[in-house]
């Protein structure tokens, strides 16, 4: 039982590096000669290489370079270029966008924003461009564009977050500063400010969507390294000519919940609860600040924040009262 | 073999994870609607390191008033020259115990001098605290109610109170090229070591008053209507409020409602009272202890050259209530600028007794003793003009309302609210009134803040309608 139960490759095939299908004319090989590294087998496939990394994944990897750089050497010299402090540090450490006084200054200075501003131009252009060539590599396999079209659902809220809504908003400050802790404390208050975040309806979306995604996702792990035994994990295969794996792994669904997905249909629930997270947390981030100031407020008015009975005798806002000190 | 090292490997690396916890079990206080996460969490074992440093100190009987006042007695007396000499000379005993237990008479009178001269630094000091305490207990009774505060409250026996701040130096940075922390992104205590801006006290503590709601980002309208408060304000807000909550020991629901931090009628009463304490704290640093700038020496200034400053930590120093709502204003009264009237202790027991009853034909109030709900001899002869207006009048119901203190569990208070409700009703039905005429509602807190010293909290209302 326990040989199932494994979270690494159990048994590698050793067989000869697998050079590719042919490409195209005007397509550009894949270079370097392909090597086989046992320990990443027991992770994915123990053949590295050949690799293509052409002019977009260059250009894509250089940007993101310098992005990490920027950020990397910002909170460096914030610890006085103390390398112990810079890892102990390291959680707090973060890169702010330029103060809301700037408002959408596009040149601001360096240690004001300007350096996160470069920073996140960089990122962009790194993510748009690796974007492209996703999108490129599968046309270039004869493949669809899924993977690409998801990668942008995740961009779409990137961009929201970073650049859209600062736009519409009329100041970078909005934005998002980079950092561990700094980011998650940016995300509280962006919740505390516009009144709960959970009462947007779209947030409520995402997380269902999110949460969804990773039952899926469950389910489907689960069920396949559960026929594996049968050969469940040739599931490409199974898709045209169903074996004994995924009769089985079927059934099994249909026994205990009534319902089964198919081997195709599976991949396409999971492929849009996936893309659905981000695509409607971007139109939730969106619309806050730009249309809705304060959320429970708006889910009150709109009868969706439930009223409950008072269990503290009522409190009255002290600044509202007469002759109060300030 | 490799099993071994595997599991080692993920009870190691489970172990590291969970090395920033606090490990269970803590107590949970549930103390809003059910559901609604109004809870209070805490760890049982942080509250018993932190009960002595909160325990009441010795304190020395109280002396008669009386006798020659200390400003003809004493040269030199410039705030409590009102007491007398036996009280005044008692005072002086307990602010040294309070301050300088350690130094004694001579922290603030310089050996050698006399006891008139204003030669230490910490005399001077020390006279314009004694009229800040008085000014609290008089003028900030919203956030210190009759507990008040003596120089206890913060020094707890040392020179320096343990939780004072400072204006943080300008960051080196800022001003190159490179390396901004832009006031925040440092492992700061003063922000519960979150990421937030690490000095949200200038701003807002020590800032005459710029706008009454400047700590205030939430928007008041569902759309947006030109509420331009930025997420980088709303986390200097959220910094101040890591610091209260660290100061009190308590979560963000002690004040606030999990639902909306900005809504006052689903907030609970401490928040009013933490909202006085904001503007009280405002006040002290800006009235009393920025001025002391030129009278400290170097060695007590912070980097830029500022006084030691107070925020909630100052006092409060962990508790919910410092010193847990204990009350050494009590039996120092002459620190709220009242007269200690202890002539005859004794009578001044046994002439409060009962406080005097509200008592008419169709209301009553009834009080009770602490943690008990049996029915004085003085709340029944109360009773007694309602049962003959029930009497009077058979349609008439009577409505009972048990109200409790706001100290203590929640839970408690409220079973004890009842079970004093109950024993009004079997009171009235032992009278001869039907049952179905006693109408009993739910049990109620009483106001905000009220210490629990205060005997009108244990009451029982009484209607008849």
């Amino acid at each position: 039982m326990a040989e199932y139960q494994n979270i690494f490759t159990r048994v590698q095939a050793y067989a000869p590096a697998y050079a590719g299908i042919p490409l195209a004319t005007g397509n550009k090989e894949r270079e370097g000669p392909p090597i086989h590294v046992h320990w990443i087998g027991k992770l994915g496939d123990a053949q590295i290489g050949p690799i293509y990394l052409g002019w977009l994944g260059l250009a894509s990897a250089i940007c993101m370079f310098i992005c990490i750089e920027i950020i990397g050497l910002n909170m460096l010299a914030s610890v006085n270029w103390n390398p112990i402090q810079f890892v102990r540090q390291l959680p707090w450490l973060g890169l702010e966008p330029p103060p809301p006084s700037m408002g959408l200054k596009l040149f601001p200075p360096l240690n004001q924003g300007g350096w996160w501003l470069m920073a996140g131009f960089f990122m962009t252009s790194s993510v748009l461009l690796w974007w492209v060539r996703m999108y490129r590599r599968a046309r270039a396999l004869g493949m669809g564009t899924h993977i690409a079209w998801a990668f942008a659902a995740a961009i779409w809220l990137m961009l929201v977050l970073g650049f859209i809504r600062p736009l519409l908003m009329g100041s970078w400050g909005e934005a998002v500063p980079f950092g561990i802790f700094p980011h998650l404390d940016w995300t509280a208050a962006f919740s505390i400010r516009y009144g709960n975040l959970f009462y947007n309806p779209f947030h409520m979306l995402s997380i269902a969507f999110l949460y969804g995604a990773t039952l899926l996702f469950a389910m489907h792990g689960a069920t396949i390294l559960a026929v594996s035994r049968f050969g469940g994990e040739r599931e490409i295969e199974q898709i045209v000519d169903r074996g004994t794996a995924s009769e089985r792994a079927a059934l099994f669904w249909r026994w205990t919940m009534g319902f089964n997905a198919t081997m195709e249909s599976i991949h396409r629930w999971s492929w849009w609860f996936a893309v659905l997270c981000p695509l409607v947390g971007g139109i939730g981030i969106l619309l806050t600040g730009t249309v809705v100031d304060n959320w429970y407020l708006w889910a009150v008015k709109h009868h969706v924040a439930p009223v409950y009975p008072a269990v503290f005798a009522p409190v009255i806002d002290p600044a509202t009262l007469q002759g109060v000190k300030p | 073999m490799m099993r071994i090292i595997h599991t080692g490997a993920a009870l190691l690396a489970t172990a590291m994870l969970l090395a920033g916890c606090e490990r269970p079990p803590v107590d949970t206080v549930q103390r809003g609607y059910r559901g609604t996460g109004m809870d209070q969490v805490y760890n049982p074992r942080t509250l018993a390191a932190q009960a002595p440093s909160n325990a009441m100190p010795v304190d020395t009987p109280m002396v008669p008033p009386g006798g020659p006042a200390a400003a003809t007695t004493f040269k030199n007396v410039k705030v409590v020259g009102d007491l007398g000499v036996g009280e005044f000379t008692r005072l002086m005993v307990s602010m040294t115990a309070w301050v300088a237990p350690d130094q004694g008479c001579t922290y603030c009178h310089k050996a050698g001098e006399d006891f008139s001269s204003d030669s230490l630094y910490t005399k001077v000091v020390a006279r314009r605290m004694l009229q800040m305490t008085r000014h609290i207990n008089t003028d900030w009774k919203t956030h210190v109610a009759e507990t008040g505060v003596t120089c206890y409250t913060c020094h707890r026996g040392k020179n320096v109170p343990d939780n004072v701040w400072f204006t943080p130096p300008v960051d080196t940075h800022a001003a190159g090229m490179v390396g901004s922390h832009a006031g925040q992104n440092s492992p700061a205590p003063s922000v519960a070591f979150a990421s937030l801006p690490y000095d949200p006290f200038t701003p807002f503590l020590d800032t005459p008053v710029v706008s009454p709601n400047e700590i205030r980002v939430i928007g008041a309208t569902p759309l947006a209507t030109g509420n331009r408060r930025s997420v980088k304000q709303t986390e200097f807000t959220y910094g101040l409020m890591m610091h209260m909550s660290k100061s009190l020991g308590v979560n963000c629901t002690y004040c606030h409602n999990t639902r909306s931090f900005a809504e006052w009628d689903t907030s609970t009463p401490q928040r009013a009272t933490a909202w006085y304490g904001i503007r009280m704290a405002r006040d002290l640093n800006t009235a009393y202890l920025d001025p002391l700038a030129g009278t400290f020496p170097a060695n007590r200034l912070g980097p830029t050259g500022d006084v030691p400053k107070l925020n909630c930590a100052t006092c409060h120093q962990g508790a919910f209530k410092p010193m847990y709502g204990a009350s050494l204003l009590k039996t120092h009264p002459e620190l709220a600028g009242v007269r200690a009237s202890v002539a005859a202790p004794a009578d001044a027991a046994s002439a409060a007794p009962a406080a005097p009853a509200e008592v008419s034909a169709t209301d009553a109030v009834l009080l009770f003793a602490v943690g008990s709900p049996a029915l004085s001899d003085e709340a029944s002869k109360q009773l007694e003009p309602l049962i003959v207006a029930l009497k009077a009048n058979p349609a008439a119901k009577i409505t009972v309302s048990g109200y409790h203190s706001a100290s203590g569990t929640l839970a408690q208070n409220q079973e004890l609210a009842k079970q004093r409700a109950f024993a009004v009703r079997d009171a009235v039905k032992a009278a001869g009134i039907a049952e179905d005429r006693v109408v009993l509602e739910k049990p109620q807190q009483a106001e905000a803040n009220l210490s629990g010293e205060d005997p009108k909290a244990r009451r029982v209302e009484l209607a008849v309608k």
